[in-house]
């Protein structure tokens, strides 16, 4: 190994790739390539019926360009869009997963095997198109808790599956919505029924790792009336030299008095050092708090994607419901990130709060984009929006877009924005105590993120301030 | 322990010390006076290593381990693990940095490179209660975040505070007094007096005599157009309060 890719294992040391024969569809996508997917999964008809429909409506769309993001056209019929790992002989139990499988989520740190697996914890671990595990089930199913990847979920709870998919984000959407909803392969599907407090944390993790492939993940999440769940999501992928695909759909509901809290560590890999390779990020993430007293909140640490292009929103129905985004955003060499939230206000007394804390370091770009639009019916409502920016070193660029549309004159908005560098005087003061430049830069920018830090659960914070010590280590240097 | 020479340094082209000839033994305290813009904060900064000021000629050396080390060689961060330690007098805000975790980062450190084992949170709670009471602190101060929205009193303690955690060889203590009340300059003197002992050496930079009846310093030294005009005993400072220093300019 040449010391250069040392110094890249460095840097991502989730970068890998799985040497594990796979199986694909040809490249390209057309009406067959839908049907081959929806044939494979055995899917009913109405579901095949949807994603034509998608499809349809996906082809008279255009990409979007309205976001302040510069990248080279993707080329939609150059991409594969199932790649599964095919299923060896060997395994004679349908429900035994590929060692080399169980494998590869180890060393990214997931373990799935029954003495292994992380304890208080449930994991759906997407490999490229399929679920290859979702451990802790039946400790769930105890309590009636439905957690299974997206394609069982169409097999075994259709009613539900056919009851919510869509209605949050509908196909029609957006560009990567409707491709989404033509073409997407796995991803995680959660109900937590009346009244319960779901036992566990649910986690799913995204692992790219066939070449030239589209990943379009789908997560459909129902909390039903009073209840409670936290959900966590992880994604890596290797490095490659060619740009990677990831459009995802994220759809929550939530019915009266319940609460979902939806955190992502984003990881993707980002590119190298001259913006070559790294993963397209197009997320659609949204949730519809339908009920009264209902609550969503969005904690995401995206440090990863060449691209991201991501709002998770909230449309706040019921009366007296809450929605809350929480992010931190990290961008470094060539990497861009346009993302922020919607806070769409229908119902009276209903609450946000956005918090977002953008860094950009070497010849990155970050924007935040949000919305907060109080409708009519929106009496009494309040916003609280905090979008705050630091610079670090002098070829980077930081841009916030807040844009607010306010229908009802009750309506109470609140908004801060500032843009900081870190300031020679903050960094002697802390190397005057003893640490390290990279230590400095890494405690002042952990000290900028903590508000948004404190709400993701514990581990997952922990693994957030490595994440972006290492990231700036690289930066900084 | 620091032996300063002929040193010289400027901070955006202009120059703010002429010459400073200074040496300060183990054990002893000095204090550095002087009117307003004589140079005494850009001392303290030139030692302590802040990267905004150029040293253009001269010397400064310092004592490790028994031999005398070119002190300018050293980064900021080596200078403190080495002992140094610089209390500002208008000491930085970190926001969402907490103050408890900070000084722990910084204990850990600067001891571990002096040789003595790292502590956990636990550990360093009960390690600092001794020096948060001698100090008259409220322990709630060492969750908030580092020195935002302290006030100007609390600021100049938690500099005393971080003194004693450190237990620093050279302590540098620039404008302490300022910004204290009667009482807080009474708890912060006599906090310094307590740190005071035959192996460390204090340099007090201070503008008024006012904190010298506190800490009582070994030599007095004025400060004028970045040089030393005058040294003397403790009796200088009262002259200095009698008198002003416009006899010694003139």
């Amino acid at each position: 190994m040449s010391s250069d890719s040392n110094l890249i294992e460095k840097e991502y040391k989730y970068g890998f790739y799985t040497d594990i024969e796979t199986e694909e569809f040809p490249k390209g996508l057309n009406e067959e390539i839908i049907k081959l997917i929806s044939a494979k999964k055995n899917e009913p008809s109405w579901m095949l019926e949807y994603r034509l429909k998608a499809y349809r409506h996906w082809l008279t769309m255009k990409e979007p360009s309205w976001a302040k993001l510069d990248y080279p056209k993707v080329d939609f019929q150059n991409l594969y869009y199932y790649a599964a790992p095919k299923k060896k002989e060997s395994l004679t139990n349908l429900d035994e997963v590929d060692p080399e499988l169980l494998e590869t989520f180890e060393r990214l740190g997931i373990p799935l095997s029954e003495q292994k697996r992380i304890s208080g914890v449930a994991v759906d671990a997407v490999f490229d198109s399929v679920s290859v595990a979702t451990t802790h089930k039946e400790e769930l199913e105890k309590v009636g808790v439905i957690f299974c990847s997206i394609s069982e979920a169409i097999q075994e709870h259709p009613e539900l599956v056919k009851k919510y998919l869509g209605t949050v984000v509908p196909h029609s959407d957006n560009f990567y919505a409707a491709l989404n909803a033509a073409v997407f392969s796995d991803g995680s599907f959660v109900y937590i029924p009346k009244g319960v407090t779901c036992p566990l944390d649910l986690s799913t993790y995204f692992r790219i790792n066939a070449k030239e492939t589209g990943q379009f993940e789908r997560t459909l999440i129902v909390a039903d009336e009073g209840s409670y769940v936290n959900y966590l999501e992880g994604c890596t992928a290797p490095e490659r030299p060619e740009h990677q695909l990831h459009a995802a759909v994220v759809e929550l509901v939530t019915l009266d008095d319940a609460e979902i809290k939806y955190s992502t560590v984003q990881n993707w890999y980002a590119g190298n050092k001259k913006g070559e390779g790294g993963v397209y990020n197009f997320v659609t993430k949204r949730g519809h708090c339908l009920g009264k007293n209902s609550k969503i909140s969005w904690t995401q640490v995206e440090a990863g994607s060449a691209i991201t292009w991501k709002y998770p929103s909230c449309v706040l129905i019921g009366d007296n419901s809450q929605g809350a985004f929480y992010s931190v955003a990290l961008t470094n060499n060539k990497m861009q990130a346009d993302t922020g939230t919607k806070m769409i206000h229908v119902g009276k007394n209903t609450k946000s709060t956005i918090i977002s804390k953008g860094i950009s370091t070497d010849e990155s770009i970050n924007n935040y984009r949000g919305l907060v639009k109080i409708m009519p019916s929106a009496k009494n409502s309040r916003n609280y929006s905090q979008c705050d920016s630091m610079l670090v070193g002098d070829r980077a660029g930081a841009n916030t877009f807040p844009y607010i549309d306010v229908k009802n004159e009750t309506a109470t908005l609140e908004h801060e924005a500032s843009t900081s560098k870190i300031s020679e005087d903050q960094l002697f003061y802390l190397q005057s105590r003893g640490l390290d430049m990279e230590k400095c830069v890494s405690m002042i920018v952990n000290g900028f993120c903590h508000q948004v830090f404190k709400e993701l659960p514990l581990e997952f914070s922990v693994e957030a301030v490595k994440l972006i010590e290492m990231k700036l280590e690289n930066s900084i240097g | 322990m620091i032996k300063i020479e002929n040193l010289h340094a400027k901070v955006n082209d202009s120059e703010i010390l002429n010459g400073i000839n200074l040496e300060v033994k183990r054990g002893e305290v000095h204090a550095i006076m002087g009117p307003n813009g004589s140079g005494k904060s850009t001392l303290s900064k030139v030692i302590a290593g802040h990267p905004s000021y150029e040293v253009t000629e001269g010397s400064v050396t310092y004592e490790i381990n028994g031999k005398g080390k070119d002190l300018l060689e050293f980064e900021p961060d080596e200078r403190a693990k080495e002992g140094i330690f610089l209390s500002f007098q208008y000491p930085i805000e970190v926001p969402g940095v907490s103050n408890i975790d900070f000084l722990r980062e910084s204990y850990n450190t600067i001891c571990g490179h002096q040789g003595t084992s790292s502590v956990d949170e636990e550990e360093f709670r009960e390690f600092l209660k001794p020096k948060i009471e001698m100090l008259g602190m409220n322990p709630s101060f060492l969750n908030r975040p580092l020195n935002q929205g302290f006030s100007g009193g609390e600021k100049k303690k938690n500099e005393i505070l971080q003194m004693a955690v450190l237990n620093p060889r050279l302590a540098l203590l620039d404008e302490t007094d300022s910004g204290l009340d009667i009482d807080a300059l009474q708890t912060v003197a006599s906090g310094v007096n307590k740190l005071r002992s035959k192996f460390n050496s204090i340099v007090l930079i201070t503008h008024y005599q006012r904190l010298l009846d506190y800490i009582e310093p070994d030599y007095v030294h004025v400060l004028h157009k970045g040089k030393i005009i005058k040294s003397g005993g403790p009796e200088l400072a009262l002259e200095l309060e009698d008198k002003g220093y416009d006899w010694l300019i003139n």
